[in-house]
């Protein structure tokens, strides 16, 4: 969907906007009418301008947060443009001859198909398009089976009910800094549906989305499972996004009832600056997962590489009885990279269960925390929690930190917490060469073998990827 | 095979090896003893291309080219191997995995095909019979979890595997118990061959008496102070190593 420019030119806009048609994006600032603006140009309906006032508004009261383990110049948020329209096709690169030679290589590496590569490069490609074709024949499949799979701006207008019963209710507009931003001007995101005793037909997957809509800085997606329901979906591309905007602020909300499982699985490679720490993406989201109804199951597996800062902590909920919550991680940090990610288990129904694996990895002078809270509410009888919290540092510039939190106000429960820091060894590296393996590929191994158990937990196609990401990632990371 | 001439390291700032001369002929084996601390260890890291281990004078030729030219894994699809004293364990990383990697960048090098999972599997399980290593070791991680004498027997195989024409053995038989002991010799008697070139370190007798070495060294002090037949490690075994330091000043 792209902006029609009689909506821009439109009238009905306070003065001191300066529309520029050709740029499709507002002056950079954040009040009120800027969230109108937005509202408008999305023929919102008004609770949800109202919705993103109160969000606005909370914002205003709200401190930016500072806890966490991360360094960063102060974000001007009034320097910031809150609408860089569906990605201007206007400046998008004409061919791939346009496209920075470095993306490209890593796309190359990554066996990226050329297709695809230009669908990711953002090259402004017409209708004749294999994946057109391919996204009709899923949307169909889709539609047969009543899942709902659109961007949330089309879910505004076609599904307002399933959208103003569900929006914001696992992350609050006031929830934090970040979020109440996200809440006051997220221009879209993703929506998914899947009806009573539905099994989602594929996974759902937002390359496919990409084609539709661009997604602008301040994402938002939300995910309902009903009763029985599963879902599988694939966040974010293998191949780095650059992005030319700093501030990454999006909010996942997932929604799982009665028996229903959600699994959600990302892949992020956002430019992470360059080897002197120089741009890149400050990625501050908010995922969290609530399993609503008895013996629902959310899964979150995450692959980390790129990003200047992330700041993120997928979490769960699990409010139902028997109800089951998953974090599977693997995050790497090199150059000058800052990670502070990690999880968050809110136990409050019984024999609530749920499983961390974090993997961290750093190198160069990336450094790295995980911080996870295991609570298990007053009523949660007979709640479980394992966390296995691993660090690998490659060379002695890195760090990795550690900040468990566990509140256990049931005693019934289980909670255990193993953690280990280990470091590829010269002697490690050694002995790989002593048998005739290069030491890139001596690193890659270990890494590999490091990250196995998360790995395994993405869908296949997924999982290969990530591999060869991690490969990709880490070149030049060692010597 | 080997030639090494006038051979000064450093590790640390730190000279340990102080002028080795040692001609080992193809198809020979060589043992090479002395007491803790004398510079084997440093020899074979030396010879392996050990990153830290500085040579400061000398030359090693092997097969006619510079050894130190290359890196230590061109080293090993050249034909050279090092078993450790103390392999060390990269958990996560299969076994046979690693090997594999090994063995067809050496088969790339050669410009040979590379070995399929298939192919390599069979290699594979016909070499571990060689030290009666249990096929079930392959699939567990690199030395993770093996006891002292597993390791040493995991060398052996991986020796077996990459079929070297020089292998430096580093007190591998050290922390066998003596049935194992029996079955690594063993193992090693059939990769003897007259194309293959050998460096047994070692500090007991007792590995000699299976493994008859052409010619045994005595190394103290980063220097080889005396060489001799196989009666020598008799000699050595009886009487130590002060007499020899003594024959040497005197
Ligand atoms: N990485 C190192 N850093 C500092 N000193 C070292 C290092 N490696 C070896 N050395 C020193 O070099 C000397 C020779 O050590 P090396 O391991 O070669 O002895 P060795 O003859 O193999 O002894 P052993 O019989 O006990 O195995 C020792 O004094 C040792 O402490
Ligand atoms: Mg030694």
């Amino acid at each position: 969907m792209s902006v029609r420019p009689e909506e821009l030119t439109a009238k009905q806009y306070d003065a001191g906007f300066v529309t520029d048609i050709e740029q499709e994006t507002l002056p950079p600032g954040l009040n009120e009418d800027v969230i109108r603006h937005i509202s408008a140009m999305k023929h919102e309906p008004a609770w949800l301008l109202e919705w993103r006032l109160e969000a606005f508004r909370h914002w205003q009261g709200m401190q930016e947060p500072h806890w966490a383990h991360v360094r960063y110049e102060p974000i001007d948020y009034q320097s910031i443009s809150y609408y860089a329209a569906p990605k201007s096709r206007v400046n998008a690169p004409k061919s791939l001859d346009e496209v920075d030679p470095k993306l490209l290589e890593t796309y190359e590496k990554l066996g990226i198909p050329l297709r695809e590569q230009e669908m990711l490069a953002g090259v402004a490609v017409d209708a004749v398009f294999d994946s057109v074709s391919v996204a009709t024949t899923f949307k169909e499949k889709l539609a047969e089976a009543g899942v709902i799979f659109c961007p949330i701006s089309e879910a505004v207008q076609k599904h307002p009910d399933l959208v103003r019963k569900y929006l914001g209710s696992v992350v609050p507009q006031s929830d934090n800094f970040f979020a109440a931003l996200n809440s006051a001007v997220f221009t879209d995101g993703s929506f998914v549906y899947v009806p009573k005793g539905v099994r989602c037909p594929m996974e759902l997957s937002t390359y496919f989305r990409i084609n539709a809509s661009n997604t602008g800085q301040f994402e938002r997606t939300l995910i309902i499972a009903d009763e029985g329901a599963y879902v599988s979906y694939l966040e974010g591309c293998t191949a780095p996004m650059r992005d030319e905007n700093q501030l990454h602020a999006a909010v996942v909300e997932l929604i799982a009832l009665d028996d229903a499982q959600i699994k959600y699985s990302t892949v992020q490679n956002w430019y992470p600056g360059d080897e002197n720490g120089v741009g890149g993406i400050y990625n501050f989201v908010t995922k969290r997962g609530e399993c609503r109804g008895a013996r629902a199951k959310i899964s979150w597996t995450q692959v980390e590489t790129g990003s200047a800062i992330t700041w993120k902590y997928p979490s769960c909920v699990l409010r139902g009885d028997d109800s089951v919550g998953e974090f599977y991680s693997v995050a790497l940090t090199k150059m000058h990279q800052q990670a502070d990610t990690g999880t968050k288990m809110i136990h409050l129904g019984k024999r609530t269960k749920s499983t961390i694996v974090s993997k961290g990895i750093s190198a160069g002078h990336g450094q790295q925390s995980y911080r996870g809270l295991v609570r298990i509410g007053a009523h949660a009888h007979g709640a479980r929690n394992h966390t296995q919290c691993d660090s690998l540092l490659i060379g002695d510039q890195c760090g990795a930190h550690t900040f468990p939190y566990v509140e256990v106000k049931n005693a019934s429960a289980i909670v255990e917490h193993e953690a280990t820091t280990s470091k590829i060894g010269e002697d490690q590296l050694f002995y790989c060469r002593a048998r005739g393996v290069s030491e890139e590929d001596a690193v890659n191994m270990i890494v590999n073998g490091f990250c196995k158990d998360v790995f395994n937990e993405l869908p296949m196609e997924f999982a290969v990827e990530a591999n060869r990401l991690m490969e990709v990632s880490l070149e030049g990371a060692v010597g | 095979m080997l030639e090494i001439k006038n051979l000064h390291a450093e590790v640390d700032g730190r000279e340990i090896l102080k002028g080795i001369d040692l001609r080992i002929g193809t198809g020979e084996v060589h043992a090479i003893m002395g007491p803790n601390g004398s510079g084997k260890s440093t020899l074979s890291n030396v010879l392996a291309g050990r990153e830290g281990y500085e040579v400061t004078a000398g030359t090693i030729m092997y097969k006619g080219r510079n050894l130190l030219d290359l890196s230590p894994e061109e080293r090993v699809w050249e034909g050279v191997f090092l078993a450790f004293q103390y392999p060390v364990e990269i958990p996560g990383v299969n076994n046979a995995y690693l090997l594999r990697a090994g063995v067809n960048a050496k088969r790339r090098h050669l410009g040979l095909p590379e070995l399929d999972a298939m192919d390599f599997m069979q290699l594979v399980r016909e070499k571990a019979q060689l030290v009666e290593l249990d096929p079930s070791f392959l699939s567990r991680g690199v030395n993770e979890g093996f006891s002292g004498g597993e390791k040493k027997r995991n060398e052996i195989f991986q020796m077996a595997v990459l079929e070297p024409s020089l292998a430096i053995l580093d007190e591998t038989d050290s922390g066998l118990d003596i049935d194992a002991l029996k079955i690594v010799a063993k193992g090693v008697n059939k990769l003897r061959s007259p194309e293959r070139s050998m460096i047994m370190v070692t500090h007991y007798q007792r590995l000699l008496d299976y493994v008859r070495p052409d010619v045994v060294h005595v190394l103290a002090d980063g220097r080889i102070l005396k060489s001799g037949g196989p009666e020598l490690a008799q000699e050595l075994d009886r009487r130590g190593y002060d007499w020899v330091r003594e024959e040497a000043a005197a």
